[in-house]
């Protein structure tokens, strides 16, 4: 009786056709501003083409792979040595002893509240300035290299914006995890160790790899500072040329390199979290 | 000392007025780019969290190029490439003359960009926090779409987004170093010329530096009273 009720009632619960999607005004505008985008692109793409010119190619090519790099070279240095520099100013921070927390926490303000440009000024034009007084201590080897400068710069401030991202995911670990592995008999530096640390890096992943992807686009201020990373190979082909392409070039190859960085991220994020998925 | 204080007055030899100037440069600056970023950001957060996939395209591709490329590389885009294509345009109608693009209008809309791109991503999450019931009270009570981001959903979103701006606002004070690089005469430019001139450059630099924190720190007080005043009209929970 009931399964020829279900069955008399089957054809009935089909469901109503889908209706037609209109050319509503937002789809238009969309339509519209995807068509600007693609004729930019393309407007690009032809620039380019036209523009095409081997010989400066040839020329600047070289150029620009080492520039890049430089680049790859000295993000990769200074945000190791931010990550180093990193964990003295976390114990800082987390520490009861108000003096030191306080000095630790100007650190991090002081790194975070003035712009990268001005430290890099401030390393290479600054302390530079002193350069009888490196030189009897035997450091204006180190100082008198931009590059050295730069990395300098860098890594004391990446340290302070590590630190704070450190921080943060430590803090994010509920406490009952601490008293948890105490009541195991476990010593303290085992469990920040074994417990705290790989649940705070699954936190701290992604502001980390944010953190990667502001040092690459702000690296390109040591151009400034005459290292010859990307950006400076391409201010130094553009006051040469005059040719708008080299900074268009630029444009791409950053766009790639952060767009790359970006998919791995995302992929890391995936493969270190896939036990949480339920 | 006394030296350095002489330096830094604004006496006789001093570079006081200099370094003055420049702070108006820099605060102006980034008060110019304030309002064109926000709207702009506004409006590519609206096209993100539209059921329109091609207007999601659209808003997208403006994050994932403004975000990706390096702050100084868009300012140098915008100062070059604007010239080259006023000139192409000017030639167009005949005009043969060189022009010579304004750096603050250059640094302007470079830094509103690149912040837009940030800001979209503020409103985005903020938008995503307002439940769905809201518009729908809108509607219900015969507010047309407009009337209810207006009057519902605008007054929400500001709140919620507070914090994330403010945040963006200091990232906007401290890019607007990057200028100087085009030749605005802002903070950084002043030091570095007094810097040059005087063979002082820790004390100049050290000032710039100190006078961006002093920025970054009133920065964090009005945001704070804003934060207040804005929680005043929420809901007491």
């Amino acid at each position: 009786m009931t399964e020829s009720f279900i069955n008399a009632r089957t054809p009935a619960v089909l469901r109503p056709p889908i209706p037609p999607r209109g050319w509503t005004r937002s789809r238009v505008l969309g339509h519209l501003l995807v068509g600007l985008w693609f004729a930019l692109l393309l407007g690009l793409v032809l620039y380019l083409y036209s523009a095409w010119n081997i010989e400066l190619v040839k020329k600047y090519a070289p150029t620009y792979l080492s520039g890049l790099w430089t680049t790859i070279s000295l993000v990769g240095s200074s945000i190791i040595l931010g990550a180093v520099l990193s964990i003295p100013v976390v114990l800082g921070r987390l520490s009861k002893n108000r003096i030191i927390s306080s000095i630790a926490y100007f650190y991090v303000y002081f790194f975070r509240g003035t712009p990268l440009i001005a430290q890099v000024f401030l390393i290479y034009y600054g302390v530079g300035s002193f350069s009888k007084e490196l030189q009897s201590v035997g450091l204006w080897i180190f100082f008198r290299e931009a590059w050295f400068c730069a990395l300098l710069a860098f890594g004391l401030n990446t340290a302070a914006y590590q630190a704070e991202i450190l921080r943060g995911a430590i803090r994010s670990v509920p406490l009952g995890q601490w008293e948890g592995a105490a009541s195991l008999g476990i010593s303290k530096s085992v469990t920040f160790r074994k417990i705290i640390l790989p649940q705070a890096l699954i936190v701290a992943l992604r502001p980390y790899g944010n953190e990667v992807i502001l040092m690459i686009k702000g690296s390109a201020i040591v151009a400034l500072i005459s290292v010859y990373d990307l950006m400076g190979y391409t201010k130094l082909a553009y006051s040469r040329t005059f040719d708008f392409q080299t900074y268009l070039w630029t444009a791409i190859i950053y766009l790639i390199l952060v767009e790359i960085l970006r998919h791995l991220w995302d992929w890391m994020e995936r493969r270190i979290t896939r036990h949480l998925i339920r | 000392m006394e030296g350095s204080i002489a330096l830094l007055g604004f006496g006789e030899g001093g570079w006081g007025p200099s370094i003055a100037s420049g702070i108006l440069v820099t605060v102006s600056l980034a008060l110019a780019t304030l309002p064109l970023g926000l709207a702009i950001g506004f409006f590519v957060a609206l096209g993100k969290q539209s059921p329109e996939p091609s207007v999601k395209l659209a808003a997208n591709m403006y994050t994932t190029i403004f975000r990706g490329l390096p702050e100084l590389l868009t300012l140098f885009l915008v100062y070059f490439g604007g010239q080259i294509g006023i000139q192409k345009l000017g030639q167009l109608f005949g005009y043969t003359g060189t022009i010579e693009i304004n750096s603050f209008i250059a640094g302007m809309f470079a830094m509103g960009t690149v912040f837009s791109s940030y800001a979209s991503e503020v409103f985005l999450s903020a938008f995503r926090a307002i439940p769905k019931g809201q518009y729908e009270g809108g509607y219900a009570i015969g507010l047309s779409s407009g009337q209810t981001m207006r009057k519902i959903i605008l007054p929400q979103l500001i709140r919620i987004a507070l914090p994330g701006l403010g945040n963006l606002w200091m990232i906007l004070l401290k890019d607007t170093a990057l200028v100087s690089a085009i030749g605005l005469a802002d903070i950084l430019r002043q030091t570095a010329v007094a810097a040059r001139v005087t063979k002082h450059a820790f004390l100049f630099y050290g000032t710039a530096c100190m006078i961006y924190l002093a920025l970054a720190i009133l920065s964090s007080f009005v945001i704070d009273g804003i934060d207040r005043w804005a929680a005043k009209s929420g809901v007491k929970r």
